[in-house]
């Protein structure tokens, strides 16, 4: 039982990095009409940027704020550069040159850093556990990153419900042209956006960085699920991306943890647990599926939602 | 990604063998992801034998070609296709992972070259798979953990959890771990090859309260997961007891506080005391400004076995593929870590080394030699091999 609510916040805690990761993806994909493949490169940016900064100065404030700002810079010049170019460009025009931005963010990675990985330590004062509840010891540090993940989603559903520029945002998802008629700079709400984004993508990079080795193509593995969760959660839906991220983690995580137990009835362990990671994998997509059956255009389905 | 590092050779060789093309010896090995590290060192620690005989080994001017498989299958088969046919090398060798060593090595020995490997060597090729124009310079993959089972026998553990990833060195290790291991399994997990938050997993490893764990997570993996497993509060309560490439010197020094305890066995350390090794790590030292890893030992121990055949031939290898073979066989050098012999199959038998990581008071860590745990160990497959 212990077990299962660790896992359970393991599950949750792999949501919380793709909510960040899915929150811009699904705000720049539903408003702009842009996908972005390379939204996993402002991950790995956040991450590169947070290692060298705390590796030179040894505050992880220093580092937590070095990757905010090198998220948002590189994600706003990636707009006004290139992203601004595609949106009257059809999606096949917008792989290809996002997924050219990949390989560029990689290659430019691997030549200012070289090919080792970096890695960066817990800061010392969320280092060590506690037990959340009896015979259950946690790692501080990750329950901080859920704590992050709560504030994060609730300051942004304040944004977009309370504030002027939410206004703007819900919009412009369901009418840009008619956002763009009433005098608005659009332009340079599409400049704002993308930088935001790229931040909540950096926030998660910097806060992956102490967990796992910061290495070139980190975001990719991120980018695939993150898609995945905005398709499910529906397409611009700041909620869906929520609610679709929490669904994705947990189902992955418990997958990897019980399926091969569950399997090892039957087979032999090797095979339970290689069908069981198989399986597992799988599961996100066969959730994915069964939302689109059941409800095809995601969870929460923008209003005005164009196909 | 691809970047070919054409080293050595030229200018120095033009002087002597007026007579002789420098024989081609390719490199497939893997330079990025995470375990990167390890097709450096490899690399770093044979190219530092070529430079020690200014672009020569055993006297024969060699080209090294070097490029990187990216730990893909599918690139390996490209670059092998590549350095065979176009660059007609006689010699492949730099493979890390066993799971582009199954596809690089059957077209090496099609091709009528020498595969020699510097790390992996999975059991396919070991028992009745084995070729006599396959050898190894490091290890049988599974001897790597059988080792580990005979130290944490040794260690008075009971029984223990034991994790790889899927993939078949992973499942050659928890095989080999457990032909040894006398105690009891008290969960066996496989995880995915380069995952990188093994936070699902500690939690079984938790709630199982084994006596101790042992893991087999090459480069980036173990210091991902011994970073989480440090945080996570487990290292002091359920230790560790892994393989010599599950604690390298890269590791050690990424996870610093959080190795030390751990032990590990290996058949080559830093410490070990013997003429080659000295020059050996003085060298590689000095010209890279780091400690060797076990990796580079390996490295360094390939090109020395070459440069030991190739002396024996007077630089032939395809052209006189008996007389290389049988010198390759004998093995005529003198290797870093001491004694080396090669068993029916083309592996070498080696003195399994336990070791403990220390931290001594003015804060170095080091991975102290404790005893021989397995000496003149032959791996399993042997005797299933045909070859004399």
């Amino acid at each position: 039982m212990t077990l299962f609510l660790e896992q359970i916040l393991n599950g949750l805690q792999l949501g919380v990095f793709l909510f960040l990761i899915a929150a811009g993806l699904t705000l720049i994909f539903g408003i702009m009409g842009v996908i972005n493949l390379a939204h996993g490169s402002l991950f790995m940016v956040g991450a590169y940027a947070a290692a060298v900064t705390t590796a030179y100065t040894g505050s992880f404030w220093l580092g937590l704020l070095a990757a905010l700002v090198a998220a948002a810079i590189t994600g706003m010049v990636m707009e006004i550069v290139v992203m601004r170019r595609l949106y009257h460009r059809d999606h096949l025009d917008q792989v290809l040159a996002t997924f050219g931005l990949i390989l560029f963010a990689n290659e430019a990675t691997t030549m200012a850093f070289g090919r080792t990985p970096l890695f960066m330590d817990v800061p010392g004062f969320l280092n060590g556990s506690v037990e959340i509840i009896p015979g259950v010891i946690y790692p501080v540090y990750r329950l901080v990153i859920l704590a992050v993940g709560a504030l994060v989603a609730l300051a942004l559903f304040l944004i977009i419900a309370k504030t002027r520029a939410g206004m703007l945002i819900r919009a412009g998802s369901t009418n840009r042209d008619m956002v763009a008629v009433l005098g608005l700079d659009i332009a340079l709400m599409f400049t704002l956006l993308f930088g935001l984004g790229a931040v909540f993508a950096g926030l998660a990079g910097a806060m992956a960085a102490p967990l796992v080795s910061v290495e070139v193509g980190m975001g990719e593995q991120q980018l695939i699920l993150a898609f995945v969760v905005v398709v499910i959660g529906g397409i611009g839906s700041v909620k869906g991306a929520l609610v679709g991220a929490l669904l994705v983690g947990l189902v992955d995580t418990l997958g990897r943890a019980f399926l091969p137990d569950l399997l090892r009835l039957f087979f032999d362990s090797a095979t339970a647990d290689g069908v069981g990671a198989g399986l597992s994998s799988m599961s996100i997509y066969i959730l994915m599926a069964l939302i689109l059956v059941l409800r095809p255009a995601g969870l929460f389905p923008m209003a005005g939602q164009r196909h | 990604m691809k970047k070919t590092l054409l080293a050595v050779a030229a200018a120095t060789l033009m002087t002597t063998a007026a007579y002789a093309e420098p024989v081609k010896i390719g490199m497939i090995t893997t330079l990025s992801t995470g375990a990167g590290y390890l097709g450096e060192d490899v690399r770093d620690g044979f190219l530092l034998a070529v430079k020690e005989e200014d672009g020569k080994l055993g006297g024969t001017a060699v080209e090294v070609m070097v490029e990187d498989d990216g730990r893909k299958p599918g690139n390996g088969k490209q670059i092998a296709d590549r350095f065979l046919k176009r660059e007609k090398a006689e010699i492949i060798t730099g493979v890390i992972f066993s799971n582009v060593s199954p596809v690089v090595a059957p077209i090496a020995l099609k091709a009528g070259a020498f595969y020699i490997s510097p790390n992996s060597a999975p059991s396919l090729f070991a028992g009745k798979g084995c070729h006599e124009n396959y050898f190894v310079a490091s290890w049988q993959n599974d001897s790597l953990h059988e080792s580990a089972g005979v130290y944490a026998n040794e260690l008075g553990y009971k029984n223990a959890y034991i994790l790889a990833p899927n993939y078949q060195a992973g499942k050659d290790s928890l095989a080999g771990f457990k032909r040894f291991f006398k105690g009891e399994i008290a969960g066996e997990t496989y995880t995915k090859l380069g995952q990188t938050d093994y936070a699902a997993e500690i939690a079984k490893i938790r709630a199982a309260k084994p006596e101790m764990v042992f893991q087999f997570l090459p480069g980036g993996m173990g210091i991902n997961f011994m970073k989480q497993y440090a945080q996570a509060g487990l290292k002091d309560s359920i230790p560790l007891v892994v393989s010599a490439v599950s604690m390298d010197d890269k590791i050690m020094g990424a996870v610093k506080d959080a190795a030390v305890g751990v032990r590990s066995t290996a058949h080559w350390s830093m410490h070990q005391d013997n003429a080659a090794n000295a020059k050996f790590v003085e060298g590689f030292k000095a010209a890279y400004g780091r400690n060797p890893t076990v990796y580079a030992s390996q490295g360094y121990d390939t090109a020395k076995l070459i440069a030991s055949a190739l002396k024996a031939t007077g630089g032939k290898v395809k052209a006189d593929a008996d007389a290389f073979r049988a010198a390759l066989k004998k093995a005529d050098f003198d290797s870093v870590r001491g004694e080396f012999k090669f068993s029916n199959n083309n592996h070498p038998i080696n003195n399994w080394l336990g070791q403990v990581v220390e931290k001594a008071d003015d804060g170095t860590i080091t991975n102290k030699i404790v005893k021989v745990v397995a000496p003149n160990h032959v791996d399993a497959y042997t005797a299933q091999c045909p070859l004399k």
